[in-house]
């Protein structure tokens, strides 16, 4: 989604809660009741597709003279938010309200009347702005392909005495920002106590404070959710008497995915509460762990002690400011669990997993395994209009938007939209002084009358793997905006059957001659080589979702334009990326059905 | 009747000849063996397998007087990778062994359509070897040496000479090329069948569609074999179940570990040229280009030897049946380049199809044959590295001599099974290193080369600290060896630069650390060696070994005894040192790769006896050992006990204590002829005896050195090694070794016989040391190992090992002289005279350098020596 397309669209509002550096310079003006936040179109409000985005083309409007200043004002909100950079170098205080924001922003109008499509914007920077220095804009493919990767990591299962016993083979994931700083968070474990493997992408808006509290703790509590009663008293009575843990999780981890050490201890007391929870209501009867009720109990458990943890505090200072970010930013999670055959996908929001399947003839179709939680999604617009009553049925969503101001319909921490009004106000005035300054955490979201409009409870989706099923895409809309879904899964599987050599050429009864197998084969390598290029899939993917051309494949020249897009512009022509490709071990996943 | 149902299976497939065809040759066979007949219960020898190798066994035991034999096939004979060789047989082989297996095939198979009746399509179509480098070239020179010396006709030959004898070959980018007029084309599937004809005509029953589900064994012997069709009783077992030799190895309650795994193989079939090519056509081998062509029904049919193979069957044969493997076109590209561009006028060749075929490797790209260390009456032949068809016939021989007899006609220890241990079984292990393996195939060799994959396996507990002071590894049996320690401030080649024929890149390096050892001391892990130890409650200990052993064992406690365990044929199974460390318990040091042969050994001829207990201590001590004159300072300052010679007299060997830890064997042997001492430490005093010894031996001028630095001092002492230089087939008489034989010693022991034999009538053989004298070491080829030996010009011997002496400035070479009778070419006996009154070159790579001869080590090696009396040296000049 572009800012363009959203000036050009003329759905500007503004009000005032944006950082105040950044509105005196942009002249705010409030002309609608709606939500603004500030300049980031993203997540709040926006239903155009970003693949219509017009970045190079003749239809891309071009305000430059009256933009350039407004990426001045991005770059001055950079430097308020740098200012108000708390001392932890991760956690981006400054930011729930910066471009990525999900939450609407509305600009000035006057913009919108200067955004007529008349000039191609990179022209005129090249033209006229970086005339001088045209190179700028240039990355060599060593560069592009540095910028790509920094954040790529691989995972192989390893094999055991030439077996490999697991339904995963291993996965790729890589995430590209375009938030400063990024607001996607990706997470993958193997649970140590029960088997399985847990994979998660998470999408945070307002901050990425809560996406990355979820992408540390969620996992932590679908494992409990697993874990067999036994294994729960063992760990209850190591904890007791000082013992050491059993080890629940093995994260595999990027050295960027950090964890905070902060938190670590609240953290651990909210989820040793919730297994002594467990561990009491547990009757003793039933064994059978149910996995998607583990994920639902996970999921909502979480969220619920996000919620618990804003509204006690804590008396250390900066840990009290920190569950707060956390609670008032929001992120969706889209988490998958694989157990031998059994894959289940468990979503809240509008991330999505995909699953890859090859069909007899070779041809790779995508299987959906989620649900997108936002106004697209039929069903939640009946739930939300269920849940409260007929006379909200216009505001609940309106604009597309959850009160005109959310795109996810679901969502962890946002108790904007969770809390009543007075639990708002009493915690934000008994708040830490930044908290209060917030504008946007001050504000009350229009038309707000019975709380909670939103919930962090999953939608799962069990699904059993087939032996044609080769691999799982899990991503943040920042990918799904940009390529069809069947594009992906088929990027994704000629990119892994390149790895593996897996499109036969055969002879079979045609007549060839050696010097036309060789040009054959001479063409297929260079074709694989681009492929080679990249040593992830979810790089490769990421490369195309960046870089693809009107005909599907990756135009070097696009590719170095989009990557090298100031920090402040990154946001308006992308999304934060994150993608995760997991794959399946075929011959594995055939035994199990072998076996029945 | 056998026969005649045999015969009638090859008749059909002979009216139908070509790949295309196999199919109704297949269901023919089918029909065939649905008349399933009843096995018998009991026979002699049960071969599995229906392969070259299975068939070739089967035929050479019955040719040598052996008829109750039974060979069991899973499917149909000549089945499996026999039925998809391409049929090259080529003796260009690096190994000599390898290359007699290899020619003696060739005559085999020659007269085999003369002896059966049945079309081998063996045709002699020659063979050329095309080098695009100087070091290919120089490769194939030392291979062009050594097949002259043995009586295989070849040459090296110029690229014009390439293009005249082959229509095709582009020649352009060639440095030389050697060409084997001899070698040959054959059907392999029919060699199979007419080896098994022949076979069946000897007595030997044949029944396919069978399979073997697992040998029966009792008491560590053969009983018989469990088959899908019942059973048969058996003495004797052959495993040459090909690609699922391994699994089958496994199978047995006593599971037999056969190290092998098998990777894809693909070769190309086309249709016939437009003038079809000449069947006498030679078969051409570009190493460099990684691929084989030869004609094959007027077209061509080439494969190679990928560098990045693809392992198959790891998880078992269940997994994927050979016939559906697929073709990997992509896969064969850089092949199929190659050979374009060997050939570029075949560009309008037509495809027939793409052959994939799984070939199956060994851990050392040698086969596998012998007898199993676990259970007796077990053979195998195995792991033939998709050189089944050239080895099949010579190594059926062998092993069918080895059954009969007891030991082949030949030294195979290159090849036996017990050169490996479980330790090499594991299926991972496997897996990698056949991916290095088969690549290996037409990688240039060159010495000194170390596998890369499957290391650090065994490793002794100083690794870490060696490794962090530079060293640099090799592997033996698992075992990593200090090769020698590059200084902090010296870097080496990488890896593929540092391959040369020529003088290699740690030369200065190993040049300090020989200084040392000759002027100070060094420190050498030496942990690898196999350590056994040998006690009993009463006599029986000494008892047992004065029978295994050829030198008296009866010595006061706490002397060490240089010795060897002789076969009946007074050759060398296993040459060790062995101390007394009381009056019924024996310590005994081999090399490291003895540990499963040594083992066997003494367990097959070590009576039943609770009171006798044989244990492998390997793991139990880590080796050290301290060479040079300053070793006797730093180990009396370390454990405040004088060890000069009159207290500590050479070949002794005491327990004391050294820095804190006590207990520590202390043996005043180095293995080198030099001074020092060994220590065998128990491993958890490891580090701390070898940070005292270092520290101490600070003010000594102590450094660490590695095996390169021992071996050249050890062979410049004429020290020779069992494995490289000794073998089963050489006596201790042979070698200057009369000293360590006491054939007085009151007793019998095993090989005395052949010893007093020939003591009275002379040595055929004879071990001798050669001083390279022109040869330059900076500039010339330097020498490895079986580089061809020549007295007044007449070829007598190879070289067994060879090393660059730092003390002589020359090059010392190892090796055996004979005496071929000019007539006759029959071995005669070889005397100290006729060793010193000839003129000797060594012929490396062609070019010959002139060589003095010894038969003694040479003085001026000792001006070095500070002690007055090292008895490991008095030993070699034999009183």
């Amino acid at each position: 989604m572009s800012i363009f397309a959203l000036l050009s669209m003329g759905r500007f509002c503004c009000r005032c809660c944006c950082p105040r550096g950044l509105w005196m310079l942009s002249a705010p003006c409030c002309d609608d009741r709606r939500m603004c936040v500030c300049p980031g179109p993203r997540r709040i409000g926006i239903p155009v597709r970003s693949s219509s985005l017009p970045l190079f083309s003749d239809a891309m409007p071009a305000p430059t003279q009256l933009f350039f200043p407004l990426i001045r004002n991005c770059e001055l909100s950079r430097i308020y938010g740098t200012a108000c950079y708390c001392h932890h170098k991760h956690l981006c205080c400054s930011s729930p309200y910066f471009p990525q924001s999900r939450l609407r922003y509305t600009p000035h109008p006057a913009y919108a009347t200067f955004c007529r499509p008349k000039e191609n914007w990179w022209q005129y920077t090249q033209g006229r702005r970086y005339a001088s220095t045209p190179q700028k804009f240039y990355l060599t493919p060593p560069q592009v392909n540095s910028i790509l990767k920094a954040n790529e990591y691989s995972f192989k299962v390893p094999e055991f005495d030439g077996k490999n016993v697991s339904s995963v083979l291993g996965f790729d994931s890589n995430q590209l920002p375009a938030n400063a700083p990024i607001e996607d968070r990706r997470s993958a474990a193997t649970c140590l106590q029960t088997r399985g493997m847990l994979l998660g992408v998470f999408d945070g808006h307002a901050g990425c404070a809560c996406s990355q509290a979820v992408s540390e703790r969620l996992f932590y509590y679908i494992a409990v959710s697993l874990l067999p009663h036994e294994t729960l008293l063992e760990i209850e009575n190591a904890v007791e008497s000082g013992r050491a843990l059993l080890p629940i999780l093995q994260w595999h981890k990027h050295p960027n995915d950090y964890f905070s050490k902060e938190a670590s201890k609240l953290y651990f007391n909210s989820l040793r509460t919730y297994w002594q929870e467990l561990i009491d209501l547990n009757t003793g009867e039933s064994t059978d762990i149910d996995v998607k009720e583990a994920l639902i109990n996970a999921f909502k458990r979480l969220d619920n002690d996000i919620s618990l943890e804003a509204q006690v505090g804590d008396p250390n200072s900066f840990l009290n400011y920190l569950v707060l970010r956390v609670a008032f930013s929001g992120a969706t999670a889209c988490v998958a669990h694989v157990d031998g055959v059994d894959l289940h996908v468990a979503n809240t929001g509008d991330s999505r997993a995909m699953l890859g399947v090859q069909e007899e003839d070779g041809s790779w179709s995508a299987v959906t395994l989620s649900n997108d939680h936002n106004a697209q999604n039929e069903r939640e617009l009946e739930r939300l209009k269920l849940e409260h009553p007929k006379n909200e049925a216009k505001s609940v969503v309106k604009q597309d938007r959850l009160l005109g101001l959310l795109m996810p319909f679901r969502a962890f921490g946002d108790v904007k939209f969770k809390w009543s009004i007075d639990l708002q106000k009493r915690v934000i005035e008994s708040g830490p002084d930044q908290l209060n300054d917030n504008e946007y955490t001050k504000f009350i979201p229009p038309n707000y009358y019975t709380p909670p409009y939103l919930t962090a409870e999953p939608e799962v989706t069990y699904h059993r793997l087939r032996p044609q099923d080769k691999f799982l895409v899990l991503a943040t809309d920042g990918l799904w905006e940009t390529m069809h879904r069947q594009d992906v899964v088929r990027i994704v599987g000629e990119y892994l059957t390149g790895m593996h050599h897996q499109q036969p050429i055969a002879v079979g009864g045609y007549k060839v001659t050696l010097g036309q197998m060789h040009g054959l084969l001479t063409e297929r390598r260079t074709k694989m080589s681009s492929v080679f290029e990249d040593q992830n899939a979810a790089t490769h993917l990421i490369r195309h979702a960046v870089g693809n051309n009107e005909f599907g494949t990756v135009d070097h020249e696009r590719l170095s334009k989009m990557l090298s897009l100031p920090e402040e512009l990154a946001r308006m022509y992308r999304d934060d990326i994150t993608i995760i490709v997991v794959q399946f071990n075929s011959h594995v996943v055939g035994a199990y059905q072998n076996q029945e | 009747v056998m026969f005649y149902w045999l015969l009638s299976i090859v008749r059909r497939q002979r009216t139908s000849p070509g790949w295309q065809n196999w199919s109704s040759a297949r269901s023919s066979v089918s029909v065939a063996a649905a008349h399933s007949i009843t096995l018998p219960t009991q026979t002699q020898v049960v071969i599995c397998g229906g392969g070259v190798t299975g068939t070739s066994v089967a035929y050479h035991l019955s040719k040598m007087g052996w008829k109750d034999i039974v060979l069991l096939e899973q499917g149909r004979l000549a089945a499996g990778s026999t039925r998809f060789c391409a049929g090259i047989l080529s003796t260009a082989r690096h190994l000599t062994i390898e290359q007699k297996m290899a020619d003696y095939s060739n005559k085999l198979y020659h007269q085999l359509e003369q002896e059966t009746g049945i079309q081998t399509g063996y045709i002699r179509t020659g063979s050329i070897c095309l080098a695009q480098t100087q070091d290919r070239l120089i490769s194939l020179k030392r291979i062009n040496s050594r097949l002259n010396v043995i009586g295989i006709p070849s040459e090296i030959i110029s690229p014009k000479k390439v293009a005249e004898l082959h229509p095709f070959l582009n020649v352009h980018d060639l440095v030389g090329a050697m060409h084997v007029p001899e070698d040959a084309v054959v059907s392999s599937a029919d060699v199979a069948l007419a080896l098994a004809s022949a076979a069946s005509q000897n007595g030997v029953q044949i029944y396919d569609r069978t399979t073997v589900l697992h040998v029966m064994v009792k008491k560590g012997q053969v009983t018989g074999v469990e088959t899908d069709k019942g059973q048969i009783e058996c003495q004797y077992f052959v495993n040459c179940a090909g690609q699922w030799a391994y699994e089958l190895g496994l199978s047995n309650e006593e599971p037999v570990s056969i190290p092998s795994h098998a990777c894809e193989h693909f070769y190309l079939l086309t249709r016939p040229l437009e003038t079809p090519l000449q069947s006498n056509t030679p078969t051409v081998v570009d190493a460099d280009g990684r691929i084989y062509i030869r004609n094959w029904q007027g077209g061509i049919l080439s494969g190679g030897f990928e560098k990045n193979p693809k392992p198959i069957f790891t998880e078992g044969k269940n997994q994927l049946e050979i016939q559906n493997l697929q073709e990997d076109w992509d896969h064969f590209e850089p092949l199929l380049s190659s050979l374009l561009r060997r050939m570029p006028e075949l560009e309008t060749l037509e495809i027939v199809k793409l052959v994939n075929c799984p070939e199956t490797f060994t851990p050392d790209m040698r086969c596998i044959m012998g007898e199993s260390p676990v259970v007796q009456g077990y053979f195998v032949l195995a792991g033939m590295n998709s050189a089944g068809l050239s080895f099949g016939g010579g190594a059926g021989k062998y092993l069918a001599e080895w059954m009969v007899h007891g030991y082949p006609s030949e030294n195979v220890w290159e090849l036996d099974l017990k050169r490996f241990g479980a330790l090499q079984s594991s299926r991972t292990f496997l897996r990698h290193r056949v991916m290095e393996v088969m690549p290996l195939m037409y990688d240039l060799k060159v010495p000194r080369w170390d596998f890369q994959t499957g290391r650090q396996l065994r490793t002794s507990p100083l690794y870490d600290r060696l490794d962090a002071q530079g060293a640099r590894w090799m592997e033996k049996h698992g075992f990593e060896r200090p090769k020698y320690f590059v200084p902090p401030d010296k870097d080496l080649l990488p890896l593929e630069q540092s391959k040369t024929f020529y003088k290699p890149d740690w030369f200065d390096i190993v040049e300090s650390e020989v200084k040392c050892c000759k002027e100070a001391v060094c420190v050498i892990d030496m942990s690898s060696f196999t350590k056994f130890e040998i006690t009993s409650t009463g006599d029986q200990a000494l008892e047992v070994l004065q029978y295994l052993f050829s030198n008296d064992l009866d010595v006061p406690v706490g002397h060490i005894v240089h010795t060897g365990m002789l076969n009946d044929g007074g050759g060398y199974e296993n040459d060790c040192s062995i101390a007394r460390l009381s009056k019924r318990s024996f310590f005994m040091i081999s090399p490291t790769d003895q540990q499963v042969h040594c083992w066997a050994w003494l367990k097959k001829h070590m009576p039943e006896d609770s009171n006798l207990l044989l244990e492998d201590v390997t793991w139990k001590y880590t080796a050290l050992n301290l060479i040079g004159p300053r070793a006797v300072d730093v180990l009396s300052e370390l454990s405040y006990a004088p060890m000069t010679p009159d207290h500590f007299p050479s070949l002794f060997c005491k327990e004391m204590s050294v820095g804190y830890a006590n207990g520590i064997r202390v043996m005043s042997m180095t293995h080198t002829g030099e001074p020092g001492f060994m220590l065998y430490i128990p491993i958890e005093y490891a580090l701390h005896v070898y940070n005292e010894v270092m520290s101490v031996g600070q003010k000594y001028g102590i450094r660490n050195a590695g095996y390169y630095a021992l071996r050249s001092l050890r062979i410049e002492k004429f020290f020779a090694f069992w494995g490289q230089d000794l073998n089963t087939l050489t006596t201790p008489l042979e070698c200057g070794r009369e000293s360590r034989v006491k054939l007085d010693k009151g007793m019998d022991f095993i090989g005395r016989d052949a010893l007093l034999h020939q003591k009275q009538n002379g040595v055929y053989k004879r071990f001798t040391m050669f001083i390279l004298d022109d040869h330059d070491t900076d500039l010339d080829l330097w020498p490895w190992w079986g580089e061809p030996i020549y007295r007044n010009g007449q070829y007598v011997g190879n070289t067994t090992s060879s090393a660059y002496s730092y003390t002589m400035e020359r090059h010392v070479c190892l090796g055996f002289v004979h005496n071929f009778s000019e007539d006759t070419g029959e071995e005669q006996v070889v005397t100290a005279d006729f060793i010193n009154r000839g003129e000797y070159e060594i012929d490396i790579g062609g070019h010959r350098f002139q060589a003095k001869a010894k038969l003694y080590p040479v003085a001026s090696v000792y001006t070095h020596k500070r002690r007055k009396d090292d008895v490991e040296l008095s030993d070699l000049h034999g009183k």
